[in-house]
């Protein structure tokens, strides 16, 4: 048996920890690409891509992360192509994102008064421009804290792409464990990892909002 | 040549899909119940600022929040035993979701707490209610109306979020869904229909709660 010493333990986690960092930050991004194309269905003058955005949405928030994987993980490969539990975590990840952040920002929009989109229809702005030019940049603003918010969920989200075996930090905690005989040690070093990768994100969050609010009272 | 879905295969083991859907809820019943208790005590603690255990939930609520339930599941079921604590599947995966609705209660139900109008504890304490009778009529309960949407939405989140307990063989919803790819080769097929009866709950679930907050929480108007 191999023998693991406390550093051994800490440099294979931040391993793990560094592929769970990049899995959360292509989910962010590509989940707010996405997400933005969701919030246009949602929102837009289209009543059936209305429906179909909002379909969309209680899906993804009404069926647990590890499904949508399994999902994602099993229904590419029935196409007969072979795919990588990365590819599959990206995915999977990135549509749960999408979602709740189309949402988070559907919130936001809304709390934009109708007026700005009479205002802005009035000075003959196609609908593109007026949620472009007038309602996405006053609804950035109310974003900003939600969005920073949902990050964290991003970043707890990613593991459980460990059960699809993509080998981020729970997954290489799993491991070590099972190496070791360790499991209370490592599982809490494993939890001290997410809680520094999340406690920074919940308390940046929490400082924009108190900011917001202090600046619309 | 293109794929064959055969859901067949899926209802032939349909007892064991409502068996796995019925474990779930009662994780969730029983989980939710014991979660909501534990965040009404810290809800109570926090905002009272009941030193020093006001701390001890500040660290708890933070430490739970910024932390994957999966972790939290882990650490209960792999690593209290070698603290001499030994528990079942079962008591693991309660006693996880538990901890963890406890901790998002607290935070949930505090700002209902802290949310209530000073003038109505005072115009209670004049009409000579004792402080227990003002805490349960004046404060928790309207602290619970104002709250119920949003604790309704975390018991949701935290019985979708219950699937990752088949990785410790508790037998619920996920870990018959595992089963049955495992005997009938259909993975994509069984998780579909997995999938839409995990959203069948949730709409259930919230659904039944929410009115059981309209009858027994909201219904009946402060006497």
């Amino acid at each position: 048996m191999m023998e693991f010493s406390i550093w051994d333990l800490i440099r294979n986690l931040g391993v793990g920890a560094a592929w769970t960092l990049g899995l959360s930050l292509t989910a962010f991004v590509l989940g707010g690409v996405v997400g933005l194309l969701v919030l246009a269905a949602r929102v837009g003058p289209w009543p059936r891509l209305n429906r179909l955005a909002k379909a969309y949405i209680v899906v993804f928030q009404g069926t647990p992360l590890l499904m949508q994987l399994f999902l994602v993980f099993f229904g590419i490969a029935l196409a007969g192509v072979d795919v990588p539990a990365w590819l599959a975590a990206a995915i999977g990840l990135t549509l749960f994102t999408s979602a709740y952040l189309a949402e988070i920002w559907r919130g936001c929009v809304e709390a934009i008064p109708k007026g700005q989109w009479e205002a802005a229809a009035s000075l003959a702005l196609s609908w593109g421009e007026q949620l472009r030019e007038v309602i996405l940049p006053q609804a950035l603003r109310i974003a900003v804290a939600p969005t920073m918010g949902f990050s964290v969920q991003v970043v707890k989200g990613t593991a459980v792409t460990s059960i699809i075996g993509f080998a981020e930090l729970t997954k290489t905690g799993s491991i070590l464990a099972n190496a070791t005989f360790q499991p209370f040690l490592v599982y809490g070093l494993v939890a001290l990892g997410y809680f520094l990768l999340c406690f920074p994100l919940s308390r940046f969050a929490a400082r924009l909002e108190r900011t917001f609010h202090a600046r619309s009272h | 040549m293109a794929y064959q879905f055969d859901f067949a295969a899926v209802w032939a083991y349909h007892e064991m899909l409502a068996q796995g859907a019925m474990r779930t809820l009662a994780l969730t019943a029983v989980g939710a119940g014991i979660g909501v208790a534990v965040g009404t005590l810290g809800a109570v603690v926090r905002a009272w600022r009941l030193a020093p255990f006001d701390r001890v939930f500040g660290v708890y609520v933070e430490l739970i929040r910024n932390t994957p339930f999966i972790v939290q599941l882990f650490f209960i079921f792999f690593g209290l035993p070698s603290l001499g604590v030994h528990m079942s599947e079962w008591q693991a995966a309660v006693l996880a979701m538990a901890v963890n609705l406890g901790a998002y209660s607290t935070e949930i139900i505090r700002a209902g707490i802290v949310a209530t109008p000073r003038g109505q504890i005072e115009a209670a304490a004049s009409l000579a209610l004792s402080r227990f009778e003002i805490f349960r009529h004046v404060v928790l309960r309207p602290a619970l109306q104002r709250v119920w949407p949003a604790l309704v939405s975390q018991i949701v989140i935290v019985m979708l979020g219950s699937s990752v307990c088949s990785q410790i063989s508790a037998e619920e919803l996920t870990f018959a869904a595992n089963f049955i790819q495992s005997r009938n080769f259909r993975a994509f097929e069984t998780y579909v229909v997995v999938a839409v009866l995990y959203l069948l709950l949730a709409l259930l679930v919230r659904q039944l709660l929410l009115w059981i907050g309209r009858r027994f929480v909201v219904g009946r108007p402060a006497t």
